[in-house]
């Protein structure tokens, strides 16, 4: 039990830091969700199984459903697919911009 | 001189949480032990809590036992709290019909949002009942088992969030829109908050409500708690279910 213990604390520690150096959102989001998780087994570890049963429905659930739409909502998603086409090769970017202009 | 300072800023940021983690750790250490009998948490109230209020409130649940008969301000509080939010979440992102006229149509269109996916709502079929009763069991659950308003809400919101995902829109609508959210927890609110002052009033004794004080296992044998629990359930799920219709496009339609 101490060592289970013992690593889902040094998980969550490494999942907290992830969090703040992940560049792309979504990930981001998903490793959040991924921490209140293991905090639910945490408060269950700990006897606690009311507090386990918020932990999952809310920071697991409601929260990252809110995080997901509000980024949505922002564009932000939509942001972050556009630059990562724009990484691909430049013949298809260039031709990509190209169009665009057409367009415009 | 700009970039010297970035440089600057971010050492003094690294070793600002440096100190910041030492000196966590060195308080969190400082801490008494998990579960240690010694502990100044072991004193006459939780001792009185945990002896008394299966027989006081006709909770088997101490931890509901707590929050809906003790401490049952405070759990009106935090009711208030969400519809709070929710409301300041209308103000700032409600759109009434003068300003819908000036929005492009890509911003208010609800089926933008989402297209029809039919695995999801064969899917959802069977999942949907499941999470309802799932909550449902819960809430009428929180003075017995692990559980109780604020997770028992919080799952039935989750439900009505995948149902609005699977159908859409003008399905929901039909049973849940805004009057509806509304209504429903300004009930709920207003007969906890008549409730618990009543009570208050007459000196914490106990309201004489229809259902009796047993604590023998039953559902109906927790006096005032399971109305309290579904008053807070009602309120936890609109609350949910509001903050996300609000940050979707489009918002509610009536």
């Amino acid at each position: 039990m101490q060592i289970l213990m013992a690593s889902l604390l040094i998980l969550l520690v490494i999942l907290a830091v992830t969090i703040a150096v992940t560049k792309r959102l979504l990930p981001a989001v998903i490793i959040f969700m991924s921490y209140s998780v293991i905090n639910s087994i945490i408060w269950m570890l700990l006897q606690s199984p009311d507090l386990a049963i918020t932990e999952a429905a809310v920071g697991a659930g409601i929260s990252t459903v809110l995080f997901i739409v509000a980024f949505k909502r922002m564009g932000l998603f939509e942001k972050a697919i556009d630059e990562e086409s724009a990484k691909g090769t430049e013949k298809e970017a260039s031709s990509k911009s190209g169009k665009e202009a057409e367009n415009e | 001189m700009n970039k010297k300072f970035n440089k600057l800023y971010n050492i003094l940021c690294v070793i600002f949480a440096l100190i910041f983690i030492a000196a966590m750790i060195i308080t969190v250490s400082a801490l008494p032990n998990i579960g240690d009998a010694t502990n100044p948490t072991n004193n006459e109230v939780s001792e009185k809590y945990l002896t008394d209020s299966s027989w006081e409130t006709g909770s088997l649940n101490a931890v509901s036992g707590m929050i809906l008969d003790y401490r049952a301000f405070d759990t009106l509080g935090e009711s208030h709290v969400l519809f709070v939010a929710t409301v300041a979440v209308f103000i700032l992102l409600r759109r009434d019909e003068d300003s819908r006229k000036d929005l492009p149509t890509r911003c208010l269109n609800q089926s933008y949002e989402q297209a029809y996916d039919p695995i999801l709502a064969k899917s959802l079929e069977f999942l949907i009942p499941a999470i309802f009763v799932f909550g449902i069991y819960v809430i009428a659950n929180g003075h017995l088992s692990p559980g109780g308003g604020f997770s028992g809400g919080a799952i039935i919101g989750a439900a009505f969030i995948l149902y609005l995902n699977a159908y859409g829109l003008e399905s929901i609508e039909r049973f849940c829109n805004s009057r509806t959210y509304l209504i429903c927890s300004c009930c709920a609110l207003l007969f906890y908050g008549l409730a618990k002052s009543y009570v208050f009033y007459v000196g914490a004794n106990h309201l004489h409500s229809i259902i009796p004080v047993l604590a023998d296992g039953s559902i109906l044998a927790s006096g005032l708690i399971l109305p309290l629990n579904i008053a807070v359930g009602v309120v936890v799920s609109n609350t949910v279910y509001a903050l996300y219709i609000m940050f979707r496009r489009g918002g509610f339609s009536r």
